[in-house]
């Protein structure tokens, strides 16, 4: 049967969709972070405080890399 | 109403519609000084800072105002985690962090309001300002430590022969930083605002039985709330790790 329509936007459409797999690996990192965190907040209260800023610099560079398989996703989408 | 949109996309309203930069007046060509909707709301950000801080500060009373309040718990705010992230020889590039944070803060929420555009949407916006941050960074490392400044792609600490290759990824990193930098914010409100797009798309298409998306969009927007303020702080935080790095690269 033949394809009919644009092939590479129909590729381009399903590369978009594989690419928001990234987002669960970015999920993933936060999680871990904000989790480990926590875990280790709930066994010494007090030198929580002054982690909160450095837990947040970790997730910050955990969801750049979910947030640049969202950029290829409108990269693919609108940047052709 | 969903069978009005016939052809193209099943939603009434297209989620990246609000991004489009659109002149002020009249429909002609946008070169650099047209006046769009983003300068427009980049001006109304401005006005909203001007606002805040000097008539936060105009009183000057020992038991502060509301407004008086918030100028100082974010001047307070920024000035700690500048201290805390850079050290104390860092506060003399306070005033340029701080505007940097209040500038994008400010920004974020505005660009909440219904009907508004979100400045920091745009990558060439938000790599301006991270572009600005690295060859600052950059050459205010140079200044102050010379070449010892390379010493942080050379990490003292590791093993011998771990080092080469620990430079590559160092380095790398180091030109990675405007681009992660900038995406972050950008990526984010983009991201959050198409959310929030998506379910006012369903709430058109479903008419008067849309409870569920209108309950998931004041959800949505709560939580864009979080995200604008948690953002505009780890720009800022980040730009502190940065600054620390340049006046103190031993410290690695």
């Amino acid at each position: 049967m033949a394809v009919e329509g644009d092939l590479v936007q129909m590729g381009a459409l399903i590369g978009a969709g594989l690419a928001c797999t990234g987002m669960g690996g970015a999920a993933v990192g936060v999680g871990h972070v904000v989790g480990n965190y926590l875990s280790g907040a709930l066994r010494n209260p007090s030198a929580a405080g002054g982690q909160t800023a450095t837990m947040f610099i970790g997730i910050a560079f955990a969801e750049a890399l979910g947030i640049f398989s969202f950029l290829v996703a409108l990269l693919l989408m609108y940047a052709q | 109403m969903a069978s009005e949109a016939e052809g193209g996309s099943p939603f009434n309203i297209h989620p990246m519609d609000q991004f489009v930069i659109k002149p002020l007046f009249g429909d002609g060509d946008i070169t650099w000084y047209t006046p769009t909707n983003a300068t427009l709301w980049m001006g109304i950000t401005v006005l909203v800072i001007i606002a805040l801080l000097v008539f936060g500060t105009r009183g000057r009373a020992i038991v502060p105002s509301r407004s008086q309040s918030i100028a100082e718990v974010i001047y307070t705010f920024v000035h700690s985690m500048l201290v805390d992230i850079a050290g104390k020889d860092s506060v003399k590039y306070f005033p340029y962090i701080f505007t940097l944070f209040i500038f994008i803060v400010v920004a974020n929420i505005v660009g909440l309001l219904p009907g508004s555009f979100t400045t920091t949407s745009h990558i060439a916006v938000t790599a301006t300002m991270a572009m600005a941050v690295f060859l600052a960074v950059t050459i205010l490392g140079f200044v102050k430590n010379g070449a010892a400044f390379l010493g942080i792609f050379w990490i003292s600490s590791a093993p011998l022969p771990l080092r080469p290759i620990l430079a590559i990824i160092e380095i790398i990193s180091y030109f990675v930083r405007p681009v992660s930098h900038s995406i972050r914010l950008a990526g984010n409100m983009m991201a959050g605002h198409a959310v929030i797009k998506v379910f006012a798309g369903f709430a058109g298409a479903l008419g008067l039985g849309a409870v569920a998306p209108i309950i998931a969009i004041m959800a949505v927007y709560g939580l864009e709330m979080l995200v604008v303020v948690i953002q505009a702080y780890v720009f800022t935080i980040l730009t502190c790790v940065y600054l620390n790095d340049a006046l103190h690269p031993g410290g690695h």
